[in-house]
């Protein structure tokens, strides 16, 4: 049983992972396993996680965030996150990871 | 203060909970404790905090407590009429050697990179006090407290009353 579901989509180079749900400690494997795996499989120019559907995020999410940045970084690889709400922007911001990571928000 | 006067006090109501430590089970911890506090109309952006301290502590008691087996976690959550409320989660499991090192910033066991470390620190930011109490090969307690801000009651009538005055 998960709540949190991921689905990816690749196009122009361009990986983008949605996520919608929760992620915590028990959800965020499987969500680490597809990236990486789409992320070795598509070899893509930029890397885009689309948090506009994720409304809880606990320190795992911001560990999977920034795991996914550094692999992101390994494999010559743009990394943001779009959309996330202001509790991820939260989590983020107490380890001064809103500096580091790009943040790219649409207005809906 | 207020905090030390309600510990002394009866809490106006409470709750507990044993679960065994399944991963899936962090979800269920914090929406839980989650729907309990509701009763005490707190604001959105508390009921994500409160959400998020529970889901670090439960997940310390999964990942760190019961590393190689299954054990109980216990949360009390506890009311009182100040709007202060009290988490308690426990567990039976290694305990931590150096709480101090466990509760820095960025402070790891994990090499894999995958973690953040920044556990014991959204607890600490989240919450008005943490205290954590542990013995090796004995377990971990960890007591969290936050009071709530006081409920903005909507009383068109008295607004209306109030803008006419200033009128």
């Amino acid at each position: 049983m998960s709540n949190c579901e991921i689905s990816m989509d690749e196009a122009k180079n361009i990986l983008t992972a949605y996520i919608i749900g929760d992620i915590d400690h028990h959800n965020a494997k499987p969500v680490r396993d597809k990236i990486d795996n789409a992320l070795y499989l598509y070899r893509p120019k930029e890397l885009l996680m689309d948090l506009s559907k994720v409304d809880f995020m606990d320190s795992s999410g911001l560990g999977l965030i920034l795991g996914r940045y550094t692999k992101a970084k390994e494999l010559q690889c743009e990394f943001a996150i779009l959309n996330p709400c202001d509790m991820v922007i939260k989590i983020l911001s107490l380890a001064g990871a809103d500096r580091i990571i790009r943040i790219i928000k649409e207005d809906a | 203060m207020s905090n030390t006067k309600s510990e002394r006090k009866k809490p106006d109501n409470e709750i507990k909970i044993e679960l065994p430590s399944y991963s899936v089970n962090e979800n269920m911890a914090r929406s839980a404790v989650a729907s309990f506090i509701a009763q005490l109309n707190p604001k959105l952006s508390e009921i994500a905090d409160i959400k998020c301290a529970v889901s670090e502590a439960v997940t310390n008691c999964i990942v760190h407590g019961y590393k190689d087996s299954i054990g109980k976690i216990t949360i009390s959550v506890k009311c009182y009429s100040d709007r202060t409320v009290k988490i308690e989660i426990c567990d039976k499991g290694c305990g931590i050697a150096d709480i101090e090192k466990a509760r820095t910033p960025l402070f790891t066991t994990d090499s894999s990179g995958e973690r953040s470390g920044m556990g014991f620190s959204v607890m600490e930011n989240f919450m008005d006090k943490v205290t954590v109490k542990s013995g090796l090969g004995k377990g971990t307690r960890i007591l969290m407290t936050k009071k709530l801000s006081p409920v903005m009651i909507f009383n068109p009538a008295e607004d209306e009353k109030k803008l006419n005055m200033s009128l």
